[in-house]
């Protein structure tokens, strides 16, 4: 295969692994016309940010659920192996390179932000949309609300 | 993630996504999204370079606070590895030798999914 540089075609790709596997229907990805849009409510210097990962904790308990951990102390590693990513190209042993704590943390330091919330956010990537719209990501907001958030950085795996 | 991205925003809370699978991200519609074109599972940069996540980080942080309206995508001027040119051809392909093997894995999948679905009655 000519490698064109285009992005990586992973909705196609997913489609022929899971008809590769003998699925009888394709995934149904989410789409939507409409794209709710929110502006921080004072200069990014005075804001403060929580960091979001689908990432699970270790020890990992085999459920898929919400969870929040400390950004301080920062845990050395989190679970992936339950996550789709590339486990033939890459691997996930620098957690900095899929949830940035501390490079985070000293740009908060250097004035660029106020900080981070206290508490980083794992959400579980779940095959159903709707528990994800309906129960996830309103425990998120909430999470937020309370640790004072006023912007979120979203790093999926 | 997304689909939270989405609900954060809606309620108030402005987000921005720093991922790798650019179409999934903008099927579904995202308010602002840092495209860093790496195989999944980095998308904050490469493993231990803590110079590019940095300046990862900084281009995100600068989507968050100046994007003008919804689905601002941006793409971080940074490759992988010059090393393993292959990569985008990797992940998830299917190889026709493995046809037989990936139809097991299928049926075995859906047979434990059939189980617990009938222990989860029974109980």
């Amino acid at each position: 295969m000519v490698d064109t540089g285009e992005p990586v075609p992973y909705m196609e790709r997913t489609r022929q692994y899971y008809r590769a596997l003998g699925y009888a229907k394709d995934y149904v990805w989410a789409r939507h016309d409409d794209v709710p849009f929110a502006r921080l409510p004072k200069p990014l210097s005075e804001c403060r940010l929580a960091l979001i990962t689908t990432a699970g904790p270790v020890p990992y308990d085999g459920k898929r659920q919400l969870w929040s951990g400390a950004i301080d102390p920062a845990p050395a590693r989190l679970h992936t192996a339950n996550l789709a990513w590339d486990k033939e190209s890459t691997h996930t042993d620098d957690r900095g390179s899929f949830l940035p704590i501390e490079i985070a943390s000293k740009l908060a330091r250097n004035g660029v932000f106020a900080g981070l919330t206290p508490r980083f956010h794992g959400v579980p990537t779940e095959y159903s949309q709707r528990s994800t719209t309906e129960d996830v990501a309103p425990k998120v907001l909430q999470r937020l609300r309370d640790d004072g958030a006023d912007g979120a950085i979203l790093c999926p795996l | 993630m997304s689909l939270v991205a989405r609900h954060l925003e809606a309620n108030g809370i402005p987000t921005v996504i720093i991922g790798s699978a650019r179409d999934v991200v903008e099927y579904c519609g995202v308010p602002r999204f840092l495209f860093t074109d790496f195989p999944l599972g980095n998308p904050c940069g490469h493993p231990w370079d803590r110079e590019m996540q940095e300046k990862i980080v900084r281009q995100a942080l600068d989507l968050l606070a100046n994007a003008a309206g919804p689905r601002t995508t941006v793409k971080a001027p940074f490759a992988w590895k010059a090393s393993d040119p292959e990569w985008r051809a990797r992940y998830g392909r299917v190889d026709p030798a493995e046809r037989e093997r990936l139809l097991a894995i299928g049926e075995e999948r859906r047979r434990q999914k059939a189980e617990a679905k009938a222990a989860a009655r029974g109980a």
